[in-house]
């Protein structure tokens, strides 16, 4: 094998001027060239130990698919990646690389990692621009598996049951597959076009995806399993209801949560006038919060036009849960960071609209039981900035509504679904992975639930076949 | 995608349809809703259940005409198709268990409060019904209300048919005049539900109230439809959409609902019950 190309930095990916997308819901970043992407895939060692494969939930096979792209084999890479990944068009973009695989490369102890995420995203672009779907075949085995929500861990467990020859029912209950991936995050991290061809591509192998099924409403957990001949259920249904700080004004007209901002925008497209979907036209905008979200609702208002959009944030850059590439493109963009400042109040005129937000100043403290330093007001430095809109962006407590409908599923005492490492629930035969089991976390680790869920779901319903075909003889 | 099977106007600005959804109609029960939608460039428009006719695997909604979507679906016909129509969502009514029941409704959401005066007729209670009215051209359902009521009364604010007077001068002039009840059901206006609930909570009577705020998804994920009741933060799409009437904080959220009124794509509307705020549909 040829000698690994030592430069020391990841190949620049083209991205559109900073100021120019801080107006247009067009994707921030071009992705690689396949020039570029054979130079960063040069940079791999191809370490025999693989430490990057283990940073992944999803076992990507990194070293060889980084392999066949230096050899320009893009179509075989991309087929690599899809042996344990059914989304890299969305992984190679939304992926937190930086705190798995790339985390583990060896050239990033002294120097950049190989820009695994680029690369990831790179053979799935060029996949989707060289092929037409094609179907996978695969035997049915005339088992049927009911999943519950369309986002990135129902699609991954929808997708690898299909390939084991299962019939997978997904029920979505909006209008369009994808869940956060459609709803959530925005069109400028993740175009909506690519969410749909990998959902169309999963389709085509044979998964049956009905949307507007809200189960827990039209359909209980149990008439799947009784009455509709389905063998096991995986239940994800995601993140559910905002949380709010519980300050005075936050009612006020004019107060989004990030959750409902994004939804208006995202998968009821706001910003496209051939859409009726109403969303405010603001001018001044803060975000209350320091996550993804928070960097995700600041950058979108900024693109329906606000001129100052402000993240408030009660701790520092360091604490910050954002993925630092979201963070730097905010700052590119010039979204402001009021950071170490806590709202104490949403200020409104007399006809309950927002006219500005009351902050205080905080300082760190002794570290807390997440190990961050605790944030502390000081005394006296309350002050106010002018703002027509804020957005709420302080996370999501899951959607009580399978828990309330699901006699004997345990949920743990902040609402989410009680797994094993299996990812099998309290009930048998129902199985749940994602954001309805750990609150707000990546579409990556969701993903990595599906998996594991979809592996022991094959195990269960095989074993019943065995033990049954074993009682028939 | 969902056909309308059936449509029919009951005035100038409410239209009742029946559209073919099966699941649905088998599922849903008084006091929930569904969401609409019409087609790819739409809105999500909640619309509480009117009907459910399990037998023929159609739902049926009662709307006004009070924006974009509510007028564009007033024009289609019998036989044209919706995109998207899901539910039931929302917690049903518990209705059980009463004996003297009375159901109020205002305007259009007297459609809303018709299933609640039906199921409690079916359980048993003695039902009185007061329906409220701008004036006589618009007074909807009196034969569906007299079928499911021992006693019933329009209301016209005018005075063109019926009692001269709003609900609620009705419904003082019954409690006033020694009538009992162990449960009222108020379903309209913002300000209507309001006034109700001032007045049942002199006599002490429990109240249910059904919130129709500001909705995007419908299921627990967006809250839009937060409220305020009983001092607590609820989400009307998974909480609701009825609530306890002497907890609700109705200031809050008649503020809530005039988020969209200067923002909305949609053309203006004038409400047609003269009421400061978007008609219950």
């Amino acid at each position: 094998m040829a000698k690994a190309n030592m430069r020391p930095d990841k190949v620049e990916m083209p991205a559109q001027d900073p100021k120019v997308r801080a107006r247009n819901f067009d994707e921030v970043t071009y992705g690689y060239t396949e020039e570029m992407a054979v130079e960063e895939a040069s940079r791999c060692l191809q370490c025999k130990h693989r430490p990057c494969v283990e940073g992944c939930p999803v076992n990507v096979q990194i070293p060889e698919f980084i392999h066949l792209i230096t050899e320009g084999d893009f179509e075989g890479a991309y087929q690599k990646i899809l042996e344990t990944n059914v989304l890299p068009a969305v992984c190679g973009r939304v992926c937190p690389q930086e705190t798995q695989c790339e985390s583990r490369c060896v050239r990033g102890i002294k120097h950049e990692p190989v820009g695994i995420g680029r690369l990831e995203r790179f053979v799935a672009d060029y996949h989707r621009a060289h092929s037409n779907p094609v179907a996978a075949k695969v035997e049915s085995n005339g088992h049927k598996v009911a999943v519950i929500g369309s986002g990135p861990s129902g699609l991954s467990c929808a997708g690898d049951l299909s390939k084991l020859g299962y019939e997978v029912v997904i029920f979505e209950s909006l209008q369009t597959g994808g869940g956060v991936l459609s709803y959530g995050i925005p069109e400028f991290r993740l175009p909506k076009s690519i969410v749909k061809e990998e959902i169309k591509q999963l389709e085509l192998d044979g998964v049956k995806l009905e949307t507007n099924m809200v189960v827990g409403r039209i359909l209980s957990i149990d008439e799947l399993l009784h009455d509709y001949g389905f063998e096991a259920v995986y239940v994800a249904s995601g993140a559910g209801l905002p949380k709010f700080l519980g300050i005075a004004g936050e009612n006020g007209v004019g107060v989004y949560s990030a959750n409902e901002y994004l939804t208006r925008t995202n998968l009821m497209k706001a910003y496209d006038d051939n859409y009726d979907t109403p969303i405010r036209k603001s001018k001044n905008v803060a975000v209350i919060g320091g996550g993804n979200v928070a960097m995700d609702a600041a950058r979108t208002a900024l693109r329906l036009g606000a001129e100052n959009v402000y993240i408030v944030y009660r701790r520092s850059f360091a604490e910050m849960p954002a993925r630092q590439e979201e963070v730097h493109h905010a700052q590119e963009e010039g979204i402001q960071f009021l950071n170490l400042n806590n709202p104490v109040e949403i200020n409104l005129d007399e006809h309950g609209e927002v006219v500005g937000m009351t902050l205080i100043r905080m300082e760190l403290g002794e570290p807390d039981s997440s190990g961050r330093r605790r944030p502390e007001p000081i005394p006296g430095s309350q002050h106010d900035i002018e703002v027509d809109t804020v957005i709420v962006s302080l996370g999501t407590d899951p959607n009580p509504l399978i828990k309330a409908t699901t006699p004997g599923l345990d949920v743990t005492n902040w609402g989410g679904i009680i797994v094993n490492d299996e990812g099998k629930t309290s009930r048998d035969a129902v199985y749940a992975g994602g954001d309805a089991v750990t609150g707000a976390a990546t579409v990556i680790s969701a993903m990595g639930a599906g998996k594991v869920a979809a592996a022991s779901i094959d195990r269960y319903i095989m074993s019943k076949e065995a033990e049954a075909e074993a009682e028939a003889n | 995608m969902f056909k309308i099977v059936s449509k029919e106007k009951l005035n100038d600005i409410v239209t009742r349809m029946y559209i073919e959804a099966p699941l649905i109609a088998k599922k849903g029960k008084a006091g929930q809703f569904i969401i609409f939608r019409i087609d790819e460039h739409g809105e999500r428009v909640p619309l509480t259940i009117a009907d459910t006719r399990p037998e023929d695997g159609t739902v049926g909604i009662i709307f006004q005409t009070a924006g974009k979507a509510t007028r564009l679906l007033s024009e289609m016909n019998e036989g044209d198709e919706i995109l998207d129509f899901v539910g039931p969502l929302g917690k049903p009514s518990e209705l059980d268990g009463y004996k003297k029941a009375c159901v109020i409704g205002g305007g259009v959401g007297t459609a809303i409060a018709y299933p609640s005066a039906k199921a409690l007729k079916a359980n048993g209670a003695e039902v009185d019904v007061i329906v409220g009215f701008r004036n006589k051209d618009i007074v909807i359902l009196e034969d569906d209300f007299r079928a499911c009521s021992d006693n019933l009364y329009v209301t016209t604010d005018d005075g063109s048919y019926g009692y001269h007077g709003f609900v609620t001068d009705k419904l003082r002039e019954l409690l006033e005049g020694g009538k009992e009840y162990d449960l009222v059901i108020a379903i309209g206006p913002v300000p209507m539900m309001k006034f109700v609930c001032d007045l049942t909570k002199e006599h002490n009577i429990k109240t249910l109230v059904s919130l129709n705020p500001i909705m995007v998804d419908g299921t627990g994920m967006c809250g839009g439809c937060r409220v305020m009741v009983g001092g607590e933060l609820k989400f009307a799409c998974v909480d609701g959409p009825e609530f306890d009437g002497h907890e609700v904080d109705f200031d809050d959220l008649m503020m809530r609902n005039r988020t969209y009124s200067k923002f909305e794509k949609e053309e203006d509307h004038k409400c047609n019950l003269g009421l400061k705020q978007k008609a219950q549909a």
